[in-house]
């Protein structure tokens, strides 16, 4: 079986606009991760909580999309907070696997919640966008407006840790926890700010993924593995590779998509994430030990 | 005899009867319940095999879901009995186990990093019985083909009475494994090996050979598990099999219970099983997803609280009164021997 190329170069096209969005989920999760070394395994599922905020105030309460965005940044913010006071402030100190699960306890929790109140039906906002044609591939405006946005919030994310000072606290936090502290600066207030801004992330990829996905209880299972993956690929912690990891998984899950089957792409890049485990533990752009 | 053997005698006497006692027509609905507790019980105390010694793997539905699999696709199309169809499956996940495990040991992939190794592992496998769905039906599940009535070789009864002994019988297995184990130098190697790996390797540990031991075992029990729900449940699915769900759904089970205890798996298997079974009696299929919301709230309540799990934290509280009671045994027991 051939594949005409032009579905190929369309498959790629696609592989990086999604890989836009892909980085910011990971981008926000890498963040929290790097800081408090502790996996949010429930991070999509509460990307998801803001897809449905969205989606109530647009499709019930009539709100425009970008009133409901910036609601979405809120809430989001706000779950970030709550999740790290409530669940995580009290087992700082456990050891990391009793972090993963509780978090992993809050994605039972989330989505059966979800499930209990707005039930299993696929939800979408139906915006009507143009879409562009350029040299025969269609590309919509639903996926090109997420990725420049999503483009810009990482430019504005990596001049957050870089030029200001709360920016340059939670990278030394994550560099030493102990020293941070020898400093005299406080790991707990930047823990909360941390996940803040992680919060905030995932509330800006919800209003995002909203445009191209319907919203539904599993959505977290659609994305969500493959978010941890692409958070461990680029290195703990590590921006630059978080980056460039979330486009080459996606790469290879739309063309492997095309080629194969939407499945055979999924476990092509996972094969690929337990390989660089074992060459590569420190990310793709970690130095060889 | 000790009180705890003669609990224990009273409590196997009455799991024995319990198929005996006339429930009408609600006989087969709790054989169908205790039988799924003994089941996921012993997925729970495999899996615990390796958990407790910090092995945490979050993608044990990878075996669960080869072993159930391999019977049902090797009778379905070959005809071929499920009790080699189990042992197939047995080998299958433990060939899985050392592909994974080799290199996660060798280049030392741990804490959460080898539980995300994992993860993807169990994902890799629902994908791929997805992606077969010439044979399996993809997400659709498959139905066991009917032997056309009660037969021992292809393993399929219709009173549950068979299962409710059969998985009975593999639970106490599971629990005797578990037992050997935990009375073995494996577990101090292992126990040693969890505390600090280059401290073990220097007084002459193999380290990678202990934890691909307690890896391939714990993965050959666990598709073990998976094979014997095929056959009492007669359909098998990817969701329920594979993946992150179940995976998890093992560990959380295990942790309500307490994993560093024989029976902590039994224990959180049964109240999750029975929570999840009273809210459905309940509620009926009006609160969907009502038995998970309040599962995934006490989960995160327990982590916080309670990390030794509820039979855990209840026999460290009767131990320590226990040595109240008797003070001079207390101190004789904590001077090392």
């Amino acid at each position: 079986m051939s594949i005409d190329p032009i579905f190929l170069v369309e498959a790629a096209v696609n592989g990086v606009l999604l890989g836009g969005v892909i980085a910011l989920l990971a981008l926000g999760l890498n963040l929290i991760f790097g800081v408090l070394d502790i996996v949010w395994i429930a991070y999509v599922d509460l990307v998801m909580l803001c897809m449905y905020a969205i989606y109530f105030l647009v499709t019930v309460h009539g709100w425009p999309i970008w009133g409901a965005a910036i609601v979405s940044l809120a809430v989001g913010a706000v779950l970030g907070v709550g999740v790290h006071l409530l669940i995580i402030s009290p087992i700082l100190t456990s050891p990391p696997i009793n972090q993963l699960l509780a978090t992993g306890g809050l994605l039972f929790f989330v989505q059966s919640a979800a499930t209990l109140f707005w039930s299993t039906d696929h939800r979408s906002v139906r915006l009507s966008l143009p879409s562009w044609e350029i040299g025969g591939i269609f590309i919509p405006a639903t996926r090109l407006i997420p990725f420049a946005i999503s483009i810009l919030a990482v430019i504005a994310l990596y001049l957050f840790l870089t030029r200001t000072y709360i920016g340059t606290a939670i990278r030394a936090v994550s560099q030493d926890r102990e020293a941070m502290s020898l400093m005299g600066a406080s790991p707990q207030r930047i823990y909360v700010v941390t996940s803040a801004v992680g919060g905030l992330m995932a509330g800006l990829a919800g209003a995002l993924l909203i445009f191209q996905y319907a919203v539904h209880p599993f959505f977290g299972g659609q994305f969500g593995p493959l978010t941890f993956m692409v958070c461990v690929l680029g290195g703990l912690g590590n921006m630059v590779g978080a980056f460039v990891a979330s486009f080459i998984m996606s790469e290879v899950i739309a063309v492997g998509g095309v080629v194969m089957s939407t499945e055979m792409g999924y476990v092509i890049a996972f094969v690929i994430f337990i390989v660089m485990m074992f060459v590569r533990p420190g990310g793709i752009l970690a130095k060889r030990q | 005899m000790t009180p705890g053997r003669i609990a224990a005698a009273v409590v196997l006497a009455v799991l024995l009867l319990q198929p005996l006692i006339p429930l009408g027509p609600y006989r087969q609905y709790v054989l169908h319940v205790t039988l799924q507790i003994f089941i996921w019980s012993f997925i729970g105390g495999a899996w615990s095999l390796m958990g407790r010694f910090g092995l945490v793997s979050l993608g044990h539905g990878a075996f669960l879901g080869i072993g159930a699999y391999a019977t049902v696709l090797l009778w379905n199309f070959y005809g071929v009995t499920p009790w080699l169809g189990a042992v197939v499956g047995m080998v299958a996940a433990s060939l899985a186990a050392v592909v994974v495990g080799l290199p996660c040991f060798r280049f030392r992939v741990v804490g959460h990093y080898f539980g995300l190794v994992t993860l993807a592992v169990g994902e890799v496998v629902r994908l791929l019985i997805i992606a077969e769905r010439d044979w399996t039906d993809g997400s659709l599940g498959l139905t066991l083909r009917s032997a056309g009535g009660d037969s021992l070789w292809a393993i399929q009864f219709g009173n549950k009475q068979v299962f409710y002994y059969g998985s009975l019988v593999v639970f106490l297995i599971g629990l005797w494994i578990w037992h050997r184990v935990d009375h073995s130098m494996t577990r101090s190697a292992l126990e040693a090996i969890g505390e600090d790996e280059t401290a073990a390797a220097s007084v002459g540990i193999r380290v990678t050979r202990f934890k691909l031991g307690i890896t391939v075992l714990s993965a050959a029990l666990t598709a073990l598990g998976g094979s014997l729900y095929a056959q009492a449940i007669a359909y098998v699915n990817p969701e329920t099999l594979s993946g992150i769900g179940v995976s998890l759904k093992i560990v959380f089970a295990v942790v309500l219970g307490g994993m560093y205890s024989l029976l902590g798996p039994l224990v959180g298997t049964a109240l999750t099983t029975a929570l999840a079974e009273g809210l459905r009696i309940l509620f009926g299929l009006k609160l969907l997803g009502m038995a998970d919301t309040i599962y995934g709230l006490l989960l995160i309540v327990f982590i916080i609280f309670l990390p030794e799990g509820i039979y855990g934290s209840i026999r460290a509280a009767l131990q320590r009164r226990a040595a109240r009671a008797a003070p001079g045994a207390s101190v004789s027991a904590k001077v090392p021997a």
